[in-house]
């Protein structure tokens, strides 16, 4: 009985395979975080990629936010069923890098897969973040942003505040959303998305200040935080000052601040250039302005570091496939997907032909602020305090500093206070993550 | 209790066969492996393992952090068990008073039970959402300054809410079954006698509640330890600081977010432990206590 139901179904199943057409597409499985304007994005150029060849079928995945996405993806990884392409955020690249053996180097699916992979025809600064020290890149940077300062005009008109010439420094935001919130404008004057990725990775690259030690981790492991020196601590301070009276509005840990700007609760923003797509989406009189800098620190504006996120390629795939993730990744490097990509989400172009393109196009001229996020990051040479930061737990100390402004928001501490408990909780978890 | 004869010494387990699969495969297990997981010191990817004995327990028992979040599931579970009981008690005294359509109320009463945690969760963060709560508005009127998202103690109040009211249906459903098995001729009796209302209840109906009532003490508690992870995840996260950081979303917070494994199994395996006992403690006083009719 058993027998004969267990021949029956593999006569059925052999029935199935017999009628999949003769070329069979290779499945290629991307697993992503992107959501509203930006995830149109990630299904368009799917789509796309895959009307234009044979051979293979890219299926995008949603995964939830960046770091569930990480999560999921390690956790898919030990159960022997990863994804072959992962998206993971610019904080989750210490993480991935430290699992040899578990991802394979993007240089080397393309080099294998035959294509001559030019890293001259790349933006700097981006693909350095993403290469090991010998030059290796190991993922390819999809999605890279900056954070730039938005503000809504129709507010800053109503407090009278000049829509030309958005605030330069911090101090100017202050006083900025001062009068916002004083000639009632705006129930609130400025709020800003991820607080440790703005107001401190960047901040510190942004200013020249070093973040950690060891050249902010890029130059060994054993990094310690130094996030609680004296031009931290005036800033972090000014912000819990104005959060006393509500000038400053706290959103949440990741980008929840972008409803409160979007609702016409805060007249300025700070947010990833790739929150463009959803504040075009949503029609509002906005302003894009650089990221302010502070001015008690020497040589500032230095650069911003990239952030958004890289796709990572999966270990023990079968020959097949890296040539499908291969086919992929230089599809994403065409000129024409990545103008696309740049023009539509606000995220940077990462080839220089696709930013020479977009420039040539007079796309900048009639989009005013767009070319701000790429200014910024490649303005000047980076220094050892902008390059980037990588801490092998990223991720657990972004926690912690959100933990400890939380609490100063609140008026349970001050600055200097969240800032040292910071310093001293976030190295002992770096310490155990190294295993000392 | 008569001893069932099966003509087959094989049949009897291929008859509780699929049971012990489902144990094995989803309890047995995934237990085994936090076990195993606790006392070993790995890489989030799986590619280095160590083994370090009971060093990850020692650490999570020294932890600050960890002390912090058994005060915060006590606070949490004790206010959201008292609540729902307290309300679905009330609830089915007044349901038991009313005449006409007693069936429409009752399944009314059932409904909210049905909703998933985390939805449970977003309803509640929507009604009270700073921005744009409609509930949260009145508050502001009133002259409270409601910010959930940086106020501790307001996170938790939101929390033990939404907490609460899912599990009030539960509750309610057993609260009317305890009044039901209670004899009518008894509530009669002391009604002649002049006790009011009130008293009856207080003297008659209550007591003869206890078995009930413990009965549905043990079950909130596990639910408040246990299902409600959904609801903190979805309105908190554990937030601000760590105001609502409950030993369940620590667990998950430091395996899936900070990926520390290690310390992460050693905290499910405490975690077990204290439901084992909770077990424990059910079985032992609610089957002798519990008399139905």
């Amino acid at each position: 009985m058993k027998r004969r139901f267990m021949l029956a179904t593999a006569i059925l199943g052999l029935a199935v395979v017999g009628t999949l057409p003769a070329f069979a597409k290779t499945q290629v499985t991307w697993w992503h975080a992107m959501t509203g304007a930006n995830n149109e994005v990630v299904d368009k150029i799917a789509k796309d990629f895959n009307a234009s060849q044979q051979d293979y079928e890219i299926v995008p995945v949603f995964k939830g936010t960046y770091p569930e996405t990480l999560n999921a993806g390690i956790a898919a990884f030990r159960a022997g069923q990863p994804p072959d392409i992962m998206q993971v955020f610019d904080v989750g690249t210490g993480v991935m890098m430290s699992a040899e053996g578990a991802v394979k180097p993007v240089a080397e699916v393309l080099t294998e897969a035959g294509m001559i992979f030019d890293k001259s025809q790349y933006l700097p600064g981006i693909v350095a973040y993403y290469s090991r020290p010998d030059g290796t890149m190991l993922s390819f940077p999809y999605n890279s942003s900056s954070p730039i300062l938005y503000f809504n005009k129709d507010i800053f008109q109503k407090a009278g505040l000049d829509i030309n010439n958005p605030p330069k420094t911090w101090n100017e935001v202050w006083d900025a959303a001062r009068k916002i919130k004083a000639s009632g404008a705006a129930p609130c004057g400025y709020t800003s998305t991820w607080l440790t990725w703005i107001h401190l990775e960047n901040f510190a690259a942004w200013n020249n200040t070093p973040y950690a030690t060891k050249e902010n981790g890029l130059a060994g492991q054993d990094a310690e935080l130094q996030i609680n020196a004296p031009l931290f601590v005036n800033h972090f301070q000014a912000l819990a000052d104005l959060a006393k009276d509500g000038t400053f509005k706290y959103g949440g840990r990741t980008s929840e601040a972008k409803q409160i700007f979007l609702a016409g609760e805060c007249g300025i923003f700070t947010e990833s250039s790739g929150g463009l797509g959803d504040i075009v989406k949503s029609g509002m009189n906005y302003g894009i302005g650089q990221l302010p800098y502070d001015t008690d620190a020497p040589g500032a504006p230095q650069n911003t570091i990239p952030g958004g996120a890289s796709l990572w390629v999966f270990g023990g795939k079968s020959a097949d496939q890296y040539k499908g993730v291969a086919q992929f990744f230089a599809y994403l490097s065409k000129t024409e997907v990545q103008t696309f990509l740049h023009q539509k989400s606000g995220y940077l172009p990462v080839t220089l032909a696709a930013y020479d393109e977009t420039k040539k196009s007079g796309f900048y001229e009639k989009n005013p602020g767009r070319e701000t996020p790429i200014t910024q990051m490649l303005g000047k040479e980076p220094t050892a305090n902008s390059r980037g930061v990588r801490l092998v737990n990223l991720p657990q100390v972004r926690d912690i500093e959100n933990e400890e402004f939380e609490k100063m928001l609140a008026g349970e501490q001050t600055a200097q206070q969240a800032l040292d408990n910071a310093v001293k909780r976030g190295n002992d978890a770096i310490k155990q993550a190294l295993g000392n | 209790m008569n001893r069932a004869i099966f003509p087959h010494k094989l049949l009897p387990y291929l008859l509780l066969a699929p049971q012990l699969a489902i144990t094995l495969v989803f309890f047995y297990w995934p237990a085994g492996q936090a076990l195993k997981q606790s006392l070993l010191r790995e890489d989030p990817f799986g590619l280095k393992t160590q083994f370090v004995g009971l060093a990850n327990f020692k650490r999570v028992l020294a932890d600050p952090a960890y002390l912090n979040s058994i005060k915060v599931t006590a606070v949490f579970s004790v206010a959201t068990a008292f609540i729902s009981m307290a309300i679905a008690l009330l609830l089915a005294v007044q349901a038991e008073k009313i005449i006409r359509g007693k069936t429409l109320y009752r399944t009314l009463m059932i409904w909210p039970y049905a909703v998933a945690p985390a939805i449970a969760g977003m309803l509640w963060l929507f009604m009270f959402n700073p921005s744009f709560g409609t509930l949260a508005y009145p508050l502001r009127q009133m002259g409270i300054h409601w910010d959930p998202l940086l106020n501790g103690p307001q996170a938790m109040t939101m929390i033990v809410m939404a907490a609460s009211w899912k599990q009030i249906s539960y509750n309610f459903l057993f609260f009317v079954a305890g009044l039901q098995a209670i004899p009518k001729t008894l509530i009669e009796a002391a009604a002649i006698d002049g006790a009011r209302g009130f008293r009856r209840f207080r003297t008659i109906v209550f007591p003869l509640l206890a078995p009930t009532s413990f009965f549905l003490l043990v079950i909130n508690t596990v639910y408040a330890l246990f299902d409600t992870f959904g609801i903190i995840h979805a309105v908190t996260g554990g937030g601000p600081g760590k105001a609502t950081e409950t030993l369940v979303y620590k667990v998950y917070n430091d395996g899936f977010v900070n990926l520390i494994l290690g310390d992460s199994a050693a905290q499910s395996v405490i975690l077990m432990v204290i439901v084992i006992a909770l077990t424990a403690l059910q079985f032992r006083y609610i089957e002798k206590r519990v008399h139905y009719g």
